[in-house]
């Protein structure tokens, strides 16, 4: 376990004439749960993005395994499909099934036969509690379940670490915990997660590491404890108190 | 005042709608493949892709149907390229309906949601694939009603196909027209023909749409 | 000379569209408020001239008046003619427009004490007119092609010119034919640039169809 399973070194994005991320570097070692959290725009989607570049960096690296994602000769779609990634809008195939959208990836991307791929769809779907609505479409599902196939679909490619980019902020408040059960779940299991996101009760109670980012970069990071009774940085104090009253605490 | 046209006309009539369907479905056929290929050109491809598409798209839907069968037919051989009667109006018709057809798949693959994209590239799918599973048989769908308009437009303007010698609807209708110097009557049977065809093909198309149609996979679009 | 040859087209093109705006805006009203019989009178009226070809309808008309004992010059017979299957589509984009405007603005125009007619033609109508500029730019652009379609009744505009030409220097057809693509080529870039100032100078801020793309107008 030396070498950690992702390394981000030194991100810069910019957009236009503003620069979204001014160098940003981590780490993160198998089975650890890090949740980035920060104001708006400050560019913790972006910096998922860069991960498994949909966006790619303007200059910076991004090692998985050992391996640089950034480079230009690297096999970005077999790494993207070692990297799981769920949106906030979910964007589960519009034309397919539940089941389908699990299914497409392992049987088109990873070449798994038919019949093997839709067992194994079928079960990722139970996994997330939705395997009755395998022949649903995307649009029979509420919200909540949307974001749950689009879990399990991400779940179906066995990923090395899954990249969650704000996936309760487009929910409904009451359909909230069921996808945060799946995310808690997930994490006890021991899968590698790198989360945005608001919850401040999910990231206690599962995080590894709270990193705190504030204009494109990272203010603080630390153990969910540390932070927040006895965060060094008061930029950090002052975003923490007013996230947990906005959005309160699930108590798990 | 009595109507002129004499039934025994009517059989050869008929076998000009059947090579009016003929025509329309090899054009059409044409048209999807070609219109796909442009479409795609445009939205994905590069400069030197997407600038010739752009162009063809340009010419073909810019000048009329008619000179462009012209230019085929009576200028090729210019050129030292003769072609046969039924190619060049095929030929024409075909690339003609393809730069409409393009723009009507453009506006549909562009009307996909973006986030489609972007979560089939997440999942590991090549541009390939993303477009082959993910962005067509959406985009496909999305076309229909367009797609239609399309269709209709062609079964009505394949009737020019006659200058260049065949015999469609139009063909037949002015060989017998010509031969029993009944012009009015004929082409209103004619007319009937077509009325007739169009009814069909739209009921047709209707009941696709309805067919392939995916809950949640709305058509809110215009219907121009 | 293919360019005198070209205004003719143009003439037929301004002649046609104004038949077609004229019945068109017709039946596009009868469809929305003309009651049971004349609005299905109208929508069969519409879907039978959307749906005959061109070519057929020019024959018709051509050889129609002449079973009856009547004779008509090929351009009148072209105008109506196309004019007639120009209605179709035009009253087509006129009623969607004129359905999308708010029932809202008919009623307050009848709560002001106007009657019907008064309503549909100072409140519906320029609204609607407005709205239909875009839908109404293909339609011009349609038309302006099918304006070459005059050739099979003997009229004498472009491509008749050009087929004369290619008739007298056989080699010539290709150029003469390319010709006349260029030409209508720079016809309908005009065109389209004339409708896009009038929809500038005709815009209200507001009026606005939801739906249709104004990228790069407001």
């Amino acid at each position: 376990m030396n070498t950690p399973l992702l390394k981000v070194e030194d991100i810069h994005k910019r957009y236009g004439n503003e620069e979204v991320l001014r160098g940003v570097s981590f780490e993160v070692n198998r089975g650890e749960t890090k949740v980035f959290i920060g104001p708006s725009g400050t560019g913790k989607s972006t910096l998922l993005r860069c991960v498994n570049q949909l966006t790619p960096p303007d200059k910076g690296q991004v090692f998985l395994e050992g391996t640089e994602v950034t480079h230009h000769k690297s096999d970005i779609n077999r790494l993207r499909a070692s990297i799981g990634f769920v949106f906030q809008d979910f964007n589960l195939f519009a034309h397919l099934t539940a089941m389908q959208n699990v299914s497409i990836g392992p049987s088109k991307v990873t070449r798994m036969h038919k019949e093997q791929a839709q067992a194994r769809a079928l079960a990722e779907l139970e996994r997330v509690g939705l395997g009755d609505k395998a022949n649903a479409y995307p649009a029979q599902l509420s919200g909540g379940q949307q974001q749950r196939v689009s879990i399990a679909r991400a779940l179906a490619m066995d990923p090395k670490l899954i990249l969650f980019d704000e996936p309760t902020s487009a929910l409904d408040p009451e359909l909230i915990g069921e996808v945060l059960e799946v995310m808690i779940e997930l994490a006890r299991e021991g899968m590698t997660m790198l989360c945005v996101t608001h919850e401040m009760g999910f990231a206690r109670s599962v995080a590894n590491e709270i990193i705190f980012m504030e204009h494109g970069v990272i203010v603080e990071q630390g153990p969910p404890q540390q932070m927040f009774t006895n965060p060094q940085h008061q930029r950090t104090g002052e975003f923490l108190r007013k996230i947990s009253e906005l959005y309160g605490e699930t108590e798990k | 005042m009595s109507f002129l046209f004499k039934w025994e006309w009517l059989p050869k009539m008929a076998s000009g709608l059947v090579v009016t369907v003929e025509v329309t479905a090899t054009c059409i056929a044409i048209g999807i493949v070609l219109g796909v290929l442009l479409a795609l050109g445009r939205v994905y491809g590069r400069r030197p892709i997407s600038l010739p598409c752009s162009l063809f798209i340009q010419f073909f839907r810019g000048t009329p149907l008619l000179v462009q069968l012209f230019i085929i037919y009576y200028g090729l051989p210019n050129w030292g390229i003769r072609l046969p009667a039924f190619v060049s109006g095929i030929l024409a018709l075909g690339l003609n309906t393809a730069a409409y057809q393009a723009e009507y798949f453009r506006g549909a693959i562009q009307s996909v949601k973006k986030g489609q994209m972007l979560a089939a590239r997440s999942l590991g799918m090549s541009l390939t694939q993303s477009i082959r599973f993910v962005i067509l048989p959406q985009a496909l769908r999305l076309v229909i009603p367009a797609w239609s308009n399309e269709l209709i437009l062609m079964l009505k303007s394949s009737s020019i196909i006659y200058l260049v010698t065949i015999y469609d609807i139009m063909g037949v209708s002015q060989k017998i027209a010509a031969r029993h110097f009944n012009y009015f009557d004929v082409y209103v049977v004619a007319a009937l023909f077509y009325l007739a065809l169009v009814l069909i093909v739209s009921l047709l198309l209707r009941l696709l749409e309805h067919r392939v149609q995916i809950p949640g996979l709305g058509v809110h679009a215009d219907r121009r | 000379m293919l360019l005198k040859a070209a205004l003719l087209n143009v003439e037929l093109l301004l002649s046609l569209l104004a038949v077609g705006f004229v019945v068109g805006t017709i039946v596009a009203v009868l469809q929305v408020y003309g009651g049971r019989v004349l609005g299905v009178l109208a929508f069969v009226f519409e879907w039978v001239f959307r749906s005959i070809p061109p070519l057929v309808l020019l024959f018709l008309v051509y050889f129609g008046p002449e079973r009856f004992g009547l004779s008509i010059s090929r351009f009148l017979s072209a105008t109506i003619a196309l004019g007639l299957c120009s209605s179709g589509y035009q009253s087509q984009i006129f009623r969607g427009a004129i359905q999308s405007i708010s029932s809202g603005q008919m009623m307050a125009a009848r709560a002001l004490g106007m009657s019907r007619t008064c309503a549909i033609a100072s409140v519906i109508l320029p609204q609607a007119l407005r709205l239909s500029i875009p839908g109404w730019s293909n339609e011009f652009s349609g038309v302006m092609k099918d304006t070459t379609l005059a050739y099979v009744v003997g009229y004498n505009e472009l491509l008749r010119s050009a087929r004369a030409i290619m008739d007298r220097h056989y080699d010539a057809a290709m150029l003469s034919f390319l010709t006349v693509a260029i030409i209508f080529l720079v016809l309908t870039y005009t065109g389209n640039r004339a409708l896009g100032w009038l929809e500038e100078r005709t815009r209200i801020p507001g009026l606005q169809v939801a739906g249709w793309s104004e990228e790069g107008h407001s």
